[in-house]
């Protein structure tokens, strides 16, 4: 999600002389006045052109392949491919098809996959940003340490999960089962019913550092003095959490959510390392579904489909959430 | 408040750092200039690592022979594919590539790859140089090849003698049900009879063709339609799950094998039966010496029903394709003329442990050695090509899973039936368009 911001330029650009002679011969004389109202433009540029590149012109093609019959017979020449309109939408969103239900389902899993991800990351990273609110000694070591998930490189770090979940030789299975002896059958935590809670728990590990960097960012926000009266209204500690951490953190909470959803949904590298490309039905995400659908079926044009409806379901997501955020902010 | 600006400042490198992950490289320098080859050579060895060490000085000899410097990368077979599909969409990158021999018809049908007609076969040393059946899983039937082969490869029943001999076993299994029996004899004590490669959808496809041919089935009919949940295709793709299933041979944490991880289990003795293509190389440089395991064809049905082909393999093997877009054709072409030739391909296959694609190179005694003596009576008599039809490698994607998921049924305790089987394949029949 990308925000802009345009501070209002310090001059209007238009104030013109009327009387000004042509720019050609003017500009050699008079040289800084075209200059400065073209400033801001030029400024602008590098932006717009990257926004373009990086953004409007890959979501326009990818519209765009959303509506042409895609696959291997055509990838080499996109001109030859058939226009096939909305043909791909209804095939891919006809939820009594198998192709349907699967999108269907793979929504479901990555919808309760967010919810839960984002919600015990942010109560994880909110525990570890109040705990560490105030200086004692080891501070710094810790903070670094809830750090390291988001430091690594996130292929690294998932590789290493995949090696500790596997069944016979993981570690996770060597604990549980022959140090611990909490278990008498090694389960498999990479395919089955498992493999969700599994990808749960990657992710949360490796999402609640940012949740804890950006509210603690947001605690140091916090004045001191506000907990100080609190404390003599005789407030304790729930209540203080309640009444001062958390309505003066709501801005950065607002953003955090938000991202940490956005963030989530469209996961694509923890399932994608965790399992090798094809997830297991119950850890089945939607990125990883449409990854399949396009690239390992070579059908470009459904999976655009798919990804053109979920970005609809994210606009949609997202513009009520901050409708509703700032509607409460007003009448707050 | 200069703990709030360290934050700030280490907030911002973390982001940053986060950044930068996302946006790593993946350019290819592809040879533009002068004379200058891209190579990608798929995974034949142990490792990455052991086919650069292989290949590396067979390049420099053909660098010294022309003139023409071949930069070599060797990739993984699980990027493979998708690296091939971009570089026949964008027409960036290699300019000679190896791929799967039943990729074949999937990658003709983009129309990136320079075909093999008549001409350009006599630029590599005319077409009656390769074997035919090989020659034949390079392109769709009728058209001019888009590859040439030069490795060829078919499956096998690898066992491990010892195991075999303290069971009271004293011949391989010719038949699946023989192969059953034996495996409930071998799975005791921790061991099992048979590891499979239930995580990787191209093995499980393999195996797939291979028994719905025994069955008398078709993975698509002679029109190219897709025909995945005929009741042949249904007993075939269950015959082979239930190693695992039913049987009960098969090491239920098989279900996540990808990463050859089957042969390592039958090199260190957990397993104690194999089927897989040229494994020999492989077990070497896992320790397990040659003397220590047999080599038998791949079993067949006890009693075949009505239209039940007599195939226990398919054509399996790696063929060499030229992209369109390679800027140095010629050169292009004389290095695949030099990796087809006798010499390399003596070399290259002796050390792979595959057989020749050219037919004027098999008088190394290498390839009369046990298991090659196997694989060559079993493509010259038993094995049949996949399907060459521009659908293969979806067939092998989404059919592969089916039976990964069915294998991970089987590993969690769920029943497989033949309606759980028929679903699956129903499912991944829809799929296709």
């Amino acid at each position: 999600m990308a925000t802009s911001t345009t501070a209002p330029g310090p001059a209007r650009p238009d104030r013109r002389d009327p009387g000004a002679g042509s720019p050609a011969s003017g500009s050699a004389r008079r040289p800084r006045r075209p200059r400065r109202s073209l400033l801001p433009y030029l400024l602008l540029v590098p932006a717009i052109v990257l926004e373009l590149a990086i953004h409007v012109i890959p979501m326009v093609v990818g519209v765009w392949m959303s509506l042409l019959e895609l696959t291997q017979f055509h990838i080499r020449d996109w001109s030859t491919a058939p226009f096939v309109g909305l043909e791909n939408y209804r095939a891919t969103l006809d939820f009594n098809s198998a192709a349907g239900r699967e999108l269907l389902h793979s929504f479901w899993v990555t919808l309760v996959y967010t919810l839960l991800s984002v919600g015990l990351a942010w109560l994880l990273g909110m525990a570890g940003a109040v705990v560490l609110q105030r200086p004692f000694r080891g501070r710094a070591i810790l903070r670094a340490l809830f750090l390291t998930p988001y430091a690594l490189p996130v292929y690294t770090a998932v590789i290493t999960w995949s090696f500790l979940l596997q069944r016979d030789t993981g570690l996770v299975n060597h604990v549980l089962v022959d140090q611990l002896g909490l278990l008498d059958q090694r389960p498999f935590w990479l395919i089955g019913d498992n493999s969700f809670w599994s990808l749960l728990v990657v992710s949360v590990w490796r999402n609640w550092p940012f949740a804890f960097l950006c509210l603690m960012a947001g605690l140091q926000n916090v004045p001191g003095e506000m907990y100080e009266a609190a404390a003599i209204d005789g407030a304790g500690f729930w209540r203080r959490l309640r009444s001062v951490t958390l309505p003066m953190l709501r801005p950065v909470n607002l953003v955090l959510l938000l991202v940490l959803f956005l963030w989530t949904f469209n996961d694509f590298n923890t399932p994608f390392v965790l399992f090798g490309g094809s997830a297991p039905e119950q850890a089945d995400l939607i990125s990883i579904h449409i990854y399949r659908s396009s690239f390992k079926t070579w059908d470009f044009g459904s999976g655009s489909a798919m990804s053109v409806a979920l970005l609809l379901f994210l606009l949609v997501v997202s513009a009520g959430y901050l409708l509703i955020t700032n509607r409460r902010r007003d009448h707050a | 408040m200069s703990t709030r600006r360290h934050l700030g400042i280490f907030a911002a490198a973390v982001l940053a750092a986060a950044s930068l992950t996302a946006c790593g490289g993946s350019g290819d320098d592809s040879g533009g200039s002068g004379k200058t080859l891209t190579y990608w050579a798929s995974n034949q060895g142990a490792s990455l690592e052991a086919d650069k060490t292989i290949l590396q000085p067979e390049l420099d000899k053909f660098e010294k022979q022309t003139g023409i410097k071949v930069n070599l990368e060797v990739v993984p077979w699980s990027d493979l594919l998708n690296r091939l599909l971009a570089a026949a969409t964008s027409g960036q990158g290699p300019d000679v590539v190896n791929i799967g021999n039943t990729w074949s018809a999937s990658l003709q049908a983009t129309g990136a790859l320079v075909e093999f007609d008549d001409a350009t076969l006599q630029a590599v040393g005319g077409k009656d140089r390769f074997v035919p059946a090989a020659l034949a899983a390079a392109g769709a039937p009728g058209k001019p090849p888009a590859a040439v082969p030069i490795y060829s490869l078919a499956y096998a029943l690898y066992y491990n003698k010892k195991a075999f001999a303290d069971a009271g076993i004293t011949a391989p299994p010719t038949t699946w049900e023989q192969l059953a029996e034996y495996g409930k004899k071998l799975s005791t004590g921790g061991k099992w009879g048979l590891a499979v490669e239930g995580a990787n959808p191209s093995e499980n496809a393999h195996h797939a063709f291979t028994f719905s041919q025994q069955y008398g089935g078709e993975w698509f009919d002679s029109s190219g339609k897709p025909t995945f949940d005929t009741p042949q295709n249904v007993a075939a793709v269950k015959r082979y799950v239930d190693f695992m299933a039913t049987d009960k041979i098969t090491n239920p944490s098989n279900a996540e094998y990808a990463q050859n991880q089957s042969v390592s289990d039958f090199a260190n003795g957990k397993a104690a039966m194999l089927l897989w293509q040229a494994a020999g190389s492989n077990l070497k440089t896992q320790n397990m010496p040659a003397d220590a395991y047999g080599i038998a064809p791949v079993p067949f049905l006890g009693a075949p029903p009505a239209g039940g082909k007599k195939v226990n393999s398919m054509v399996a093997g790696i063929n060499m394709a030229v992209f369109k877009h390679t800027k140095n054709r010629d050169a292009a072409l004389s290095f695949v003329k030099f990796m087809t030739s006798d010499e390399e391909q003596t070399i290259l296959n002796k050390t792979y442990g595959s057989l020749p694609a050219v037919k004027t190179a098999g008088s190394d005694p290498a390839f009369s050695a046990p298991e090659q003596k196997v694989l060559q009576e079993t493509l010259s008599t038993t094995a049949a090509p996949l399907p060459q039809v521009p659908d293969e490698s979806t067939f092998e994607t989404l059919v592969g899973t089916a039976i990964k998921e069915l294998f991970a049924d089987a590993a969690s305790g769920k029943p497989v039936t033949e309606d759980s089987v028929k679903q699956k394949l129903t499912d991944a029949q829809q799929k296709m368009r």
